[in-house]
């Protein structure tokens, strides 16, 4: 599919009265989708830019009264070391997941490409499987394995000799509850990126790896100097989505944690939540949730520009 | 022979780490209490029980979150298919001052992070008597779907030759006809495979379900209702996991009916807009 070079479509110029209708109905077919885009996505987010220029928790919510008070909220949550701790453990969870995501991936990938047909289609199979498992269903299994007293991490750690996590409490620590969020998120992306990047990779002729391997290159030199940079635009165009994907992964948390204990996994987008929801402060909640989509345009311009060469590579 | 036989290992553990959560969940459903409860776990089902399904669906409000499950994804596919449709069909087969902004758009909507919007749209729908209704729901499903299916069904329709339908006209056929009867039954399977696809998203959705219904707990969906299973089945594992597969059921049958298309169509179709 091809966005700067669209498909050339026959012109075709009819005289008379059919003429003005060919005009107008192209129009006509896209007006839904593009009433649709303005009320229900456009709206919105001209709606949280004004709601974050305002004063505006529960009173105003109420009574629809609400002032400007011009730049007041982003003053005051960029002030706020919180805010600060939020931002650092927003980057770190999201480095952590997406450099566990690709390196996996990556892995699962060229090992799919050297399995044999079976071996293959089983492990596409488990793949797919999880990626088939909906994010509520994946949240509650993992608390079921996590849990303290019958859950199968805990008697399994026991069993390999490791005394103290004998009804260990995973969630009430900040860091093992953090781990376990990382471990649900990776486990859950793999399969978009490993499939993605194994499709990729199928389309790199045999014969460059034929003649490295005739040159006497290892298996790290064959990826190194061939598969890697035959595929820089895809492995781009993949670290580009994770990071978005990961930057906005809210439910995970959400559900899991509420971004607790304390503050141990509280993200941009479960920071905003928390602050809108539970404070009642809406113009807070909406100023960081704009500081929150300034970061992912960042991560979008640079997608964009990875799809811009992807394209003209293809 | 070591390199193949390390290879197997690895492409087995990888099989087991994949499929070990969902294996667990099922088997956890199927298990009798004491086998749950027993302090070491059985990895094979050795008696089997259907007791925790029955207390899943048991449980109050079971038919209704599953009804406004089916409503709301339903609801949003239906339209967000015949909205994207139209649009497919102008940037697809018509040339037009704009083509190229509007798919710019549809691409850049594609992307929205929705997690943003959760206050706006908390907000509008209090001010315009929506919150607590599954049509503001539905409609936010269908905005959520519609960029994709947009851009699927584009390129579901951009695959079928103009000349079919231009040797339809020939024939005699308007172009309403000519898409009716020769693009249409072409064109089934990928609105089929789109759809089912939209209908996974908006099955699974929980942010906004979670925001926009508050008061009327009758009206709350399937993963809002299973993500505070504590509060209706406390610590009784087999039955959370009983409903926790009852909700996975509909979206790995739908997996199953799509396979060919799972790792090529949309692997493409996600990568490459």
């Amino acid at each position: 599919m091809t966005l700067l070079a669209e498909r050339p479509v026959r012109a075709t110029a009819p005289a008379g009265p059919r003429r003005r209708k060919r005009v107008v109905l192209p129009y006509l077919l896209i007006a839904p989708t593009l009433l649709a885009t303005a009320y229900l996505l456009l709206y919105p987010l001209i709606r949280n830019v004004i709601i974050s220029l305002q004063e505006f928790g529960l009173p105003q919510l109420v009574r629809g009264d609400a002032e400007f008070v011009g730049l007041a909220n982003y003053a005051r949550v960029l002030a706020d070391p919180e805010f600060w701790g939020v931002v650092r453990r927003t980057l770190w969870f999201t480095a952590i997941n997406v450099v566990l995501i690709m390196v996996l991936s990556t892995l699962v990938a060229l090992l799919l490409v050297r399995l044999n047909k079976w071996l293959r289609l089983l492990v596409m199979g488990g793949l797919v499987l999880t990626w088939a498992t909906p994010i509520i269903a994946a949240t509650t299994v993992f608390q079921w394995l996590f849990q303290s007293r019958l859950g199968v991490v805990n008697w399994a750690l026991t069993a390999l000799g490791f005394e103290q996590y004998r009804g260990y409490t995973w969630f009430a620590d900040g860091e093992a509850t953090f781990g376990i969020l990382v471990t649900l998120i990776v486990w859950q992306s793999i399969p978009f990126a490993a499939l993605s990047l194994y499709a990729a990779m199928i389309t790199v002729p045999q014969e460059l790896y034929e003649a490295a391997r005739i040159d006497g290159a290892g298996a790290w030199r064959v990826f190194s100097t061939i598969t890697f940079p035959m595929l820089k635009a895809m492995f781009g165009l993949i670290t580009c989505l994770e990071v978005i994907w990961v930057v906005k992964a809210f439910v995970q948390i959400w559900v899991i944690s509420q971004g607790g204990p304390g503050q141990a996994t509280t993200t941009l987008p479960v920071y905003a939540f928390q602050v809108a929801q539970s404070l009642q402060r809406y113009d807070l909640g909406a100023a960081v949730s704009m500081l929150m989509v300034v970061l992912l345009v960042l991560a979008l311009l640079a997608y964009f520009r990875q799809l811009y060469r992807q394209e003209r590579e293809a | 022979m070591i390199g193949r036989i390390s290879r197997t290992a690895a492409a087995l553990v990888v099989f087991v780490i994949s499929v070990f959560p969902v294996y667990w969940m099922v088997l956890t459903a199927f298990k009798p209490t004491k086998d749950i409860q027993g302090a070491t776990p059985t990895f094979l089902p050795a008696s089997i029980t259907l007791e925790h399904f029955g207390t899943a669906i048991a449980a109050k409000g079971f038919f209704s979150f599953w009804r406004n499950s089916l409503l709301v994804a339903g609801g949003a596919v239906l339209l967000a298919l015949v909205v994207a449709l139209l649009a497919a069909f102008a940037v697809a087969r018509l040339q037009w001052k704009g083509r190229r902004a509007f798919v710019l758009m549809v691409f850049i909507a594609q992307m929205t992070p929705w997690e943003a919007l959760l206050i706006p749209i908390y907000v509008i729908a209090r001010d315009t008597g929506m919150l607590d209704t599954l049509w503001m729901l539905t409609l936010v499903y269908f905005m959520i779907t519609l960029p994709f299916t947009v851009v699927t069904l584009r390129g579901f329709l951009a695959a079928i030759p103009v000349d079919l339908e231009e040797a339809a006209q020939v024939d005699g056929c308007s172009r309403g006809q000519a898409f009716r009867r020769v693009v249409f039954p072409l064109l089934a399977p990928g609105l089929l495979a789109t759809s089912l696809f939209g209908f996974i998203t908006a099955w699974n959705e929980f942010a906004f379900a979670n925001v926009l219904i508050i008061k009327d707990q009758d009206d709350r969906t399937l993963p809002v209702w299973l993500s505070s299973f504590n509060n209706t089945f406390g610590t009784d594992w087999g039955a959370t996991m009983a409903a926790s597969t009852l909700f996975m059921l509909p979206v790995l049958l739908i997996f199953v009916v799509l396979q060919g298309r799972v790792t090529t169509g949309i692997v493409g179709g996600a990568v490459k807009g």
